[in-house]
């Protein structure tokens, strides 16, 4: 059987590429948070930080053109995957029992949705830095430090200082961990990577892990909006 | 005790269907829920009308002939049991108990509450076999086989093929079944041979058929009457990517 239409043309081949994907897109989110913790270590260690990560293209355009691919690839196979599962019971039942399948699981189509339109806007807000959507009426392509590098520090603070916009990226990482609660154990099962013995320390990781990664993304924008720092 | 029943009716694949009500009276809390559909059965028959179509054969929980959606769950609310061992005890006096056919697009309707489940039957002469000749009964421990395998592919081998697991998954996916059938017989040194024939073919299978595609969300383990485990669908996931990679030829006759 040939690899490429195994993979596209069978159910098992389509889950396979949404959870290979899935596997870069998680390790992303671990290291987009693990560098965005830096803001804690103040303005000199978070702007060199960015700096660092900007000024070698050779590095960057790659790395974000593969994530790129790995979200187009992870959207499609979902799209595809649920169209053809909504397909498969014509009649539906006149009393549903969700039963053991959890929320997370069920609504995994809906979160990944709004996840989507979330990416689009942070990616306009802070990569893009769209004067017109970051709601404070401050360019933000113009702040230097004083080395003369972009200011991402004085840009956090000032970017998730208005609420609405703090109160968007709360609901965007709040549904992108709810999403990972249930995608982390769910692509290590896909990929086959699940036994008897692992598999409750595996369930129990992926919603602790979930957990850890809401409260690192979520303590930048709070701490900002409860002015614990200035 | 009393309950009223509320069950789906059709008297063909093409015909529409509908709910009607039965009551349902003087029964023991320790009939078999299949009992009181006899007894209800009884009492139409009796009236001149149509007795109520439902699959059943063993009435001992290992046939995987009885289906039914009851109150919304495949097999009713107790665990690990088929519909022939759920008894009136584990209802309420005076529920009303909804009866619905198991619905997906691959088991198509034939008669109220029975659906056609030769798709299993297909997936299985996908690949679900041993071509070799088994011969007489070998001494034990003539072939090795570790102790954590026999008893897996006794688990996988417990699947009774009854459908609960695409009746309750939202995707009416039969990643459960399969994953069961390839299992029992991929973790034996008799299955080696075909192991990734078996696994490719079977899957093909399924998808043919109509299955949906699995979305780890467990309902098809929480409701299924052997308690299959969801372990067997990443053993299954595991066969078939590394059939895959290595380029195992298609399951066909022709190829055997």
């Amino acid at each position: 059987m040939n690899l490429l239409s195994g993979l596209f043309n069978s159910s098992l081949g389509k889950k396979f590429l949404m959870a290979l994907t899935g596997v870069a897109l998680v390790m992303f989110v671990v290291v987009h948070m693990v560098g965005n913790l830096q803001f804690f270590l103040g303005r000199e260690v978070l702007n060199h930080y960015a700096h660092v990560l900007k000024s070698n293209p050779e590095i960057l355009w790659p790395s974000r053109i593969g994530l790129l691919s790995c979200v187009i690839i992870h959207i499609t196979m979902a799209i595809w995957l649920t169209i053809e599962n909504r397909t498969k019971r014509l009649t539906g039942y006149a009393v549903q029992d969700a039963g053991a399948a959890s929320l997370a699981s069920r609504t995994m189509i809906y979160s990944g949705t709004i996840i989507g339109a979330f990416i689009v806007y942070h990616l306009l807000h802070y990569t893009v830095l769209l004067q017109s959507i970051n709601l404070t009426g401050r360019d933000f392509s113009v702040f230097r430090d004083v080395h003369g590098q972009p200011d991402v520090y004085r840009m956090m603070i000032i970017g998730f200082s208005n609420s609405a916009v703090s109160g968007f990226y709360l609901l965007g990482v709040g549904l992108l961990c709810f999403h990972l609660s249930h995608g982390i154990w769910a692509m290590l099962q896909t990929l086959g990577l699940v036994n008897e013995t692992y598999r409750t320390t595996i369930e129990r990781a992926s919603v602790i892990g979930a957990g850890l990664l809401f409260i690192g993304y979520a303590s930048i924008p709070v701490t900002i909006l409860t002015g614990l720092v200035k | 005790m009393n309950v009223t029943l509320k069950v789906w009716r059709q008297e063909g694949p093409e015909t529409p269907g509908k709910f009607v009500r039965y009551a349902a009276q003087n029964l023991s809390p320790n009939m078999s829920f299949l009992e009181m559909l006899d007894t209800v059965n009884e009492t139409i028959t009796k009236s001149g009308e149509e007795p109520i179509a439902f699959d059943h054969d063993c009435r001992e929980g290992i046939c995987g002939m009885c289906s039914c959606i009851i109150n919304g769950e495949p097999h009713g609310p107790e665990k690990k049991v088929a519909t022939c061992q759920t008894y009136l005890r584990s209802f309420k006096d005076g529920e009303t108990i909804t009866i619905e056919p198991f619905r997906a697009k691959a088991f198509p309707l034939i008669k109220d509450l029975i659906v056609n489940r030769s798709a299993f039957d297909r997936i299985i002469q996908a690949g679900g076999f041993v071509s070799t000749s088994a011969g007489s009964a070998p001494d034990g421990n003539a072939i090795p086989v570790p102790k954590q395998h026999t008893d897996a592919a006794m688990d996988a081998a417990a699947c009774i093929g009854c459908g609960a697991c695409v009746a309750a998954c939202k995707n009416a996916s039969a990643m459960l079944f399969v994953s069961a059938k390839v299992s029992h017989l991929n973790l034996l040194p008799q299955g080696q041979t075909e192991k990734e024939r078996r696994v490719l073919g079977m899957v093909e299978q399924m998808d043919q058929e109509g299955f949906g595609a699995c979305t780890v969300t467990g309902s098809c383990e929480a409701v299924c009457p052997k308690g299959i485990s969801l372990n067997f669908i990443a053993k299954m996931n595991r066969d078939y990517f590394g059939a895959l990679l290595r380029g195992s030829p298609k399951a066909t006759v022709e190829s055997v």
